[in-house]
């Protein structure tokens, strides 16, 4: 067993998260959020808050020094809102007092004249309303393609043609710790934010940009981090580019924590998808042709809208040999809360239509949903609806069903499905399965590089920092891990340092479930350096080898002599010979690419593949439903610590359970309705079911150690599982979550 | 508001504290006594991150204000488990079982946990469940904090 490094203080209390640090003279700010989706603002009076005792300093829009608007791909953020808020979560001042709770006494004493406009709700009236943003044309924030074959002469050979629509909700990340960072202004004009985030680099873009500073001048370190899930990203970085403002202004530490109700009401939120499919079917029960439509609510701001419908357009099949394809997304700015990354990164939506659909076509093929799968699913060395040929890595999507289905027994169990007739005790059973594949990191999408910096003391104590952050995934545990193996030594002897932006290089975000495989990829590399620099004086301790030395347990030895030396004799004997053992690695992803106006190309390097099977029964009185059990299979490529490789399936099961049947952050003409887990319901530990995990390795050639990813794959199938098993106990067919008692209740009573 | 003075045994020790009746006894915990193991996750009792013990009775902190302790009221937060040197079965068991990722619910779970393991040393899973049930954990799927716990127990009983 690996024991995770970060565990101890965990445990203890001792962790020290953004909202624990204290500074001397540190005062706090708190945000004054819209009243409306969509408004103009004519005037703001910042006085009476102002005059208010204990109040330092009010900001507005007409205060950030740089500039005003911010973002990854398209600058449409604005830092505070200028002239015009379109959302409810905008933030149009800002009070930094000597307390919070003063802050936040003060925030309603300023005064906000506003002139409502008609909001857009939806990314359907988007389509056609005045765009959010004057500098766009329209409310189209991207528009992505696959076209592959022929789809109208596809569907002429087919015997049935399925059509279906789908829906799914906003989700609210619900990292256990609401955003919270402290700015501090250094002597020397630079400043310093302490903050929680997944992605210190984009903070430091953004800092730098609102305070008008050089990167250079603006220093990021990462705290622990309460939970992420792909969350913690531009929000946090526009809070503490705002943080830094103040710090700047007043010359005194500040600290932004947020309450939750703050944290739901401005952070991005996973995307609401609106999908269509339709499919045809040849009388062999294969599929001939396929249509698919995606539309994505984006909110106002762009953020990484178009990576996010990115990737279930080139995943648009599923793991299926579909001949002639089209697929259009179209990711759209309406006035709702803006939507972003977030675990599984638009596949929990597509997958849940995907395979909801696949057993929905099962079922007219005349077929159980195994067996069309199988005779559906991608082979090894097939070329996929994208134009790309599986030949690198293995395909082993048909493995992880069958691995799942044989250990959860869904032969027998398929076939006492309750199929709309309740027990004597009024309970409907139902199993069902999803699968996926998914390509692994960045892909296309972006540019894969990260790197690492191994830095050996004269006493054989090793420094180690990544371009990655750990998100409370296990990422410093892996990291360690993958460089105590590389030069042989215990994991002990080796610190982990969080990732500061002004010491070690961009890695790109610790999101698309990347972390393992660039960080690992790139503590390889840096251990390789490492060992290249020990060489000639590993030569005079232990005698040339044309070989390279064997680092294991401690020692360094000889292939050929088999003479050996402590690793910490040969540590002390470089740096006697005044050679200082540092080294950087760096990891760049091989090469992908993406032709975007056919949709096709080499989108990812590799994939994963996974399958999740549940079963459950449903109160036919109540509509509740209990899921009794989960069985999950991954193909991870290699697994680096397998302890915590499962603590990632478990979490993603009862968090896709959330997605399935409970969550949704409602929006009542644009204004945010759930902002708290009192109506934001997510899985408490009573419901969570009995699960198992299975870890398929298929070690992948582009991994460290064969290791490829595994955060967001787990995250993405519960939705169809859930769907799919209801089906099969209610007969009733759910295509649109979450699937909530109610909506069964309904749904049982009227048939 | 003029501030008070309570005497409280805070974690095994006794302690003057003094704080506005008003304030939160979870702002007392945190910014007055410095004890910042206790975490604010949602400010309305859902969440559970703010879970101590008040005479061994399991409390959100963030619901409780500071006028309403007793003097002599024994306060247990997460700093007050096991000792500088020793960690508890409990907190062990989170170690070797996985039952910590991003650690934000740690604290109150372990709370949770130590307050039902004083009152039934031998919980089911169901039982050891239905104790957490008031503090949410968004990393884990609870599986592996509900692995810990039983561990705990069992070697708490002397069976493992």
């Amino acid at each position: 067993m690996v024991k995770r490094i970060d565990a101890y203080e965990k445990v203890t209390g001792k962790a020290i998260y953004a909202d624990d640090l204290k500074f001397d003279r540190m005062c706090y700010a708190a945000p004054l959020h819209s009243e409306y989706a969509s408004a103009k603002i004519l005037d703001i009076d910042t006085s009476r808050a102002l005059a208010f005792k204990g109040v330092i300093e009010v900001i507005t829009a007409d205060d950030v020094p740089g500039s005003i608007r911010v973002g990854g791909l398209v600058p449409d953020q604005y830092v505070l809102s200028d002239r015009e808020v379109r959302f409810y979560g905008d933030v149009v001042a800002l009070v930094v007092a000597e307390s919070a709770e003063i802050a936040r006494k003060a925030l309603s004493l300023i005064k906000v004249d506003y002139k409502p406009l008609k909001p857009i709700l939806s990314p359907q009236d988007g389509l056609n309303a005045k765009p959010v943003h004057d500098f766009q044309k329209n409310n189209v924030v991207e528009h992505f393609k696959v076209r592959h074959g022929d789809t109208k002469k596809g569907y002429k050979a087919c015997e049935s043609i399925v059509e279906e629509d789908f829906e799914t909700q906003f989700i609210e990340h619900s990292y256990m710790e609401p955003e919270s960072c402290i700015a501090i202004p250094n002597p020397d004009g630079s400043v310093t934010v302490h903050g929680g985030m997944q992605h210190p680099f984009t903070t430091r873009r953004y800092t730098a940009k609102a305070t008008g500073l050089p990167l250079a001048k603006v220093q990021i370190i990462q705290t622990t981090l309460g939970g992420g899930f792909g969350g913690r990203d531009d929000t946090i970085a526009v809070i503490c580019a705002r943080a830094a403002i103040l710090a700047l202004k007043v010359n005194r530490p500040v600290k932004i924590t947020y309450t939750r109700d703050e944290s739901m009401r401005e952070s991005y939120k996973r995307h609401p998808f609106f999908t269509k499919y339709k499919a045809g079917i040849d009388k062999n029960g294969k599929f001939k042709a396929m249509d698919v439509d995606f539309l994505a609510d984006a909110g106002p701001y762009c953020a990484v809208s178009p990576f996010v419908i990115w990737r279930p357009t080139v995943q648009c099949t599923g793991p299926y040999i579909v001949p002639n394809v089209r697929c259009d997304s179209r990711a759209v700015y309406t006035n709702n809360t803006p939507t972003g990354a977030m675990r599984g990164f638009g596949t929990p939506q597509q997958v849940f239509a995907n395979e909801s659909f696949v057993d929905i076509c099962a079922e007219k093929a005349g077929m159980d949903p195994l067996k069309f799968r199988k005779l559906n699913f991608f082979r090894q060395g097939v070329t996929t609806h994208t134009e790309q040929k599986f030949d690198k890595h293995k395909v082993s999507i048909e493995e992880v069903t069958d691995k799942a289905l044989k250990e959860i027994d869904w032969k027998k169990k398929f076939k006492i499905c309750s199929r709309g007739k309740p027990d004597k005790y009024d309970y409907l059973f139902g199993i069902g399965f999803a699968t996926s594949y998914r390509g692994v990191s960045l892909g296309a999408e972006g540019n894969d590089f990260c790197s690492a910096l191994v830095n050996i003391q004269p006493d054989a104590s090793i420094l180690l920092e990544v371009g990655v952050s750990e998100n409370g995934q296990g990422l410093k545990t892996a990291m360690v891990r993958i460089l105590a193996g590389e030069l042989g030594v215990e994991d002990e002897r080796i610190h982990f340092i969080d990732t500061d932006t002004s010491s070690i290089p961009d890695g790109g975000p610790t999101v698309a479930s990347r972390g393992t495989l660039v960080g690992g990829n790139a503590v390889v590399d840096a251990a390789k350096g490492i060992r290249k620099m020990m060489r000639p004086v590993l030569k005079e301790l232990i005698g040339a080898s044309k070989k390279q030395y064997l680092y294991k347990s401690g020692k360094i030895k000889n292939p050929d002599t088999k003479k050996s030396v402590s690793f910490e004799k040969a540590v002390l004997a470089c740096h006697n010979k005044k050679m200082y053992l540092h080294a950087l690695g760096t990891f760049s992803g091989p090469d992908v690419g993406w032709d975007e106006t056919r949709g096709r190309g080499n989108a990812y390097f590799t994939y994963v593949y996974a399958c999740q099977a549940c079963e459950l029964t449903v109160n036919a009185k109540t509509g509740k439903v209990k899921v009794g059990k989960v069985v999950a299979a991954h193909e991870v490529g290699k697994s680096i610590n397998p302890q915590m490789s499962v603590g990632q399936i478990f979490g993603g099961i009862v968090m896709g359970l959330g997605f399935a049947l409970t969550e949704q952050v409602r929006h009542k003409d644009g204004i945010i309705q759930d902002v708290n887990f009192n109506t934001y319901k997510i899985p408490r530990s009573i419901d969570a079911p009995e699960m198992t995990a299975i870890l398929v390795e298929n070690p992948d050639p582009a991994g460290p150690w064969g290791a490829k990813s595994l955060g967001e794959p787990t995250n993405e199938l519960m939705g169809a599982a859930v769907a799919n098993a209801i089906y099969y106990a209610t007969g009733v067919r759910f295509k649109k979550t979450p699937i909530t008692s109610d909506d069964i209740k309904k749904a049982i009573c009227s048939k | 508001m003029t501030k008070v003075v309570k005497k409280v045994q805070l974690n095994g020790v006794e302690k003057m504290v003094e704080a506005s009746p008003e304030s939160r006894l979870l702002d007392v915990i945190r910014l007055e006594l410095n004890l910042t193991g206790t975490k604010e996750g949602c400010g309305e009792g859902e969440c559970g991150a703010c879970s101590i013990l008040i005479n061994d009775t399991l409390i959100n902190s963030c619901l409780v204000l500071f006028g309403q302790l007793n003097d002599g009221d024994k306060i247990l937060t997460v700093e007050g488990l096991g000792d500088a040197k020793h960690l508890t079965s409990l907190q062990e068991c989170f170690i070797t079982e996985g039952g910590t990722q991003c650690g934000m619910c740690t604290p109150g779970m372990l709370i949770a946990a130590h307050a039902l393991l004083i009152k039934n040393p031998k919980p089911t899973r169901e039982e050891i469940a239905e104790a957490l049930a008031g503090n949410l954990c968004r990393c884990t799927g609870y599986k592996k904090i509900i692995d810990s716990v039983e561990k705990a127990a069992k070697i708490m009983r002397g069976e493992s």
